[in-house]
């Protein structure tokens, strides 16, 4: 058994029009590589599900996106993602609005293999008006009326980690794992990307075996991506590249800035793409964000 | 007699927030925006210290983190509660106390952080969506922090897209248990307001020296209640003041206000 994929497999076993969640939270641990493998692929009409950061405007700019389920979409220093913004403001993108604890709700009532799984959360609010979202009454004497949250049932799953071997055991370090593991075990398949791959991580890491977030049965492809979740954050290893993100962000307020950004930033290949975004060293070399 | 030292209307504000939080007992006090956040570490350091509080990050903290840049590791974890588990540990199950600043709140207390104007399909202004506050709402205690008293934020009719549930009859589905549902305080820079009224209505339960109650309902987009006796927020004490200063050490509060203007004494 070797699960490991070069980026273009992964890519290659991605369809368009499928329903793909992304792991991370905001610009925290995305798996921005795999994301700037769509970017660069023909997929399109996909339906994303997020806890929204800076892959979600470059999803929308790049005219993938054809339904965004999020319960938001925000880079935390600079609170708007001016491409999601764009792409919202002209209107046309198909959008599923939900609360922050409802969608990790449906992704568990997927991964529980559930239809819904019921909640207090949206009720007399405009996510359910807008969501088309049912309702359902206790059977029990307190005849409670619940929202029912569907399962979020993802075609995909892509996380991004510190460590992953060949068999799909992976460990992710940082001080937060937010919903990975909801997001993997509610896909068809997960790929996940990783700072470094070994061969057995018996063999290599067991005493880091507590971070393991998410049993290897769930896990389908394994990629090696160094520094592949720039211009994310990856604790404890490097931080966020505010910087980078800052004029990622001023490119939406110029004429062909998108276009710019993903012919000169995202490039032809992730091997060039650390080059162009200062090297290696000084993307492994980001400080931690500070709260 | 010493006299008392010079302050900031944002840290007499700081102060009247903290209020909002005395004697909640063990709950997870966030404030989100500085001045939120100073005053939930204030409450922790002075009237309520069994409050809990989180780094921001991932870690339950018994000292308040400061704002701004500090070293990574210079907080010290007690506990840990990060996103992962939030929903679990701190909003659905009731012991969180949120203090946050809307982008609109109206008479029934609904709030909007999601988008202004236009339609759901094509908002004018796009903002964060809902995030968490359908949740919170409808699972424990909040508060509003709001740094410029206006109508634009008080808004006339319902707020844009009710991010958060409020008093309104409207949208009580029947069925539904809305009894968590507990707004507590809104700070402004005019006034300091309370859900007491009929029915929940907000009602304006402490002025700001020199502010007066016409001025606030003028400010504000609907008919405002007024507290039988309407008090005079006070000024910080010497040592309210010196902790607001130790956990704010980048006078990020500063920038809270307009101009930063100095507070009044009654």
């Amino acid at each position: 058994m070797n699960k490991q994929l070069t980026i273009e497999q992964f890519v290659a076993s991605l369809k368009s029009g499928m329903t793909i969640g992304i792991a991370g939270w905001g610009p925290r641990r995305k798996p921005m590589a795999l994301v700037r493998a769509i970017l660069r692929s023909d997929l399109t009409d996909l339906t994303i599900v997020a806890y929204g950061g800076p892959e979600i405007g470059m999803l929308c700019a790049a005219g993938k996106v054809k339904k965004l389920i999020f319960g938001f979409v925000s880079m935390d220093a600079i609170p708007l993602e001016p491409y999601f913004r764009k792409a919202r403001e002209a209107g046309g993108l198909d959008i599923l609005e939900l609360d922050e604890g409802m969608l990790q709700w449906g992704l568990k009532a997927a991964a529980f293999r559930l239809p819904f799984l019921p909640t207090h959360v949206g009720l007399g609010t405009d996510v359910m008006t807008h969501g088309g979202f049912k309702t359902v009454q206790s059977p029990y004497d307190d005849g409670e009326v619940l929202l029912a949250m569907p399962a979020l049932k993802l075609d995909a799953a892509l996380l991004h980690v510190h460590r992953a071997d060949k068999l799909g055991n992976i460990q992710a370090l940082g001080p937060d794992t937010y919903y990975d593991e909801w997001f993997a075990r509610a896909a068809d398949k997960t790929f996940v990307s990783a700072e470094e791959i070994v061969e057995r991580m018996d063999h290599s890491y067991p005493e880091d075996a507590r971070a393991n977030i998410v049993e290897r049965c769930f896990v389908h492809g394994v990629i090696e991506a160094p520094l592949g979740a720039h211009p994310t954050s990856m604790p404890p290893v490097y931080g966020w590249d505010m910087k980078h993100l800052k004029s990622y962000a001023d490119s939406a307020r110029e004429d062909g800035g998108w276009d710019r950004y993903l012919a000169e930033t995202v490039g032809a290949d992730e091997a060039g793409y650390l080059d162009r975004v200062g090297g290696k060293n000084a993307v492994a070399a980001l400080p931690l964000p500070i709260f | 007699m010493t006299t008392a030292p010079d302050f900031t209307l944002c840290e007499q504000l700081i102060v009247a927030a903290s209020e909002a939080w005395r004697a909640n007992g063990e709950l997870v006090a966030t404030g989100i925006g500085p001045a939120p956040r100073l005053a939930a570490g204030l409450a922790k350091l002075t009237h309520t210290p069994e409050l809990m509080m989180t780094d921001g990050e991932a870690w339950l903290v018994e000292d308040p983190v400061p704002l701004g840049p500090r070293g990574y590791d210079d907080r010290k974890a007690a506990g840990y509660l990060p996103f992962s588990r939030f929903f679990d540990a701190a909003v659905w199950s009731g012991k969180r106390h949120a203090m946050v600043t809307p982008s609109q709140i109206d008479r029934f207390g609904q709030t909007n952080i999601s988008y202004l104007g236009g339609t759901y399909d094509q908002p004018k202004v796009q903002m964060l969506g809902a995030r968490g506050f359908p949740g919170n709402s409808i699972c424990h205690i909040n508060s509003m922090f709001i740094p410029a008293h206006s109508k634009r934020i008080f808004v006339e009719g319902e707020v844009d897209m009710v991010s958060s549930v409020g008093y309104n009859p409207a949208r009580r589905t029947p069925g539904v248990n809305f009894s968590r549902v507990d707004l507590r305080l809104i700070i402004t820079d005019l006034c300091v307001m309370d859900f007491g009224g009929k029915d929940n209505a907000i009602r304006v339960v402490m002025l700001h020296p020199g502010a007066t109650f016409d001025q606030v309902q003028e400010a504000t987009g609907f008919a405002l209640e007024a507290a039988t006796e309407i008090k005079t927020t006070p000024a910080p004490t010497a040592e309210q003041l010196a902790i607001i200063a130790r956990l704010d050490p980048h006078n990020l509060r500063a920038g809270v206000i307009k101009d930063n203007p100095a507070g009044k004494r009654n």
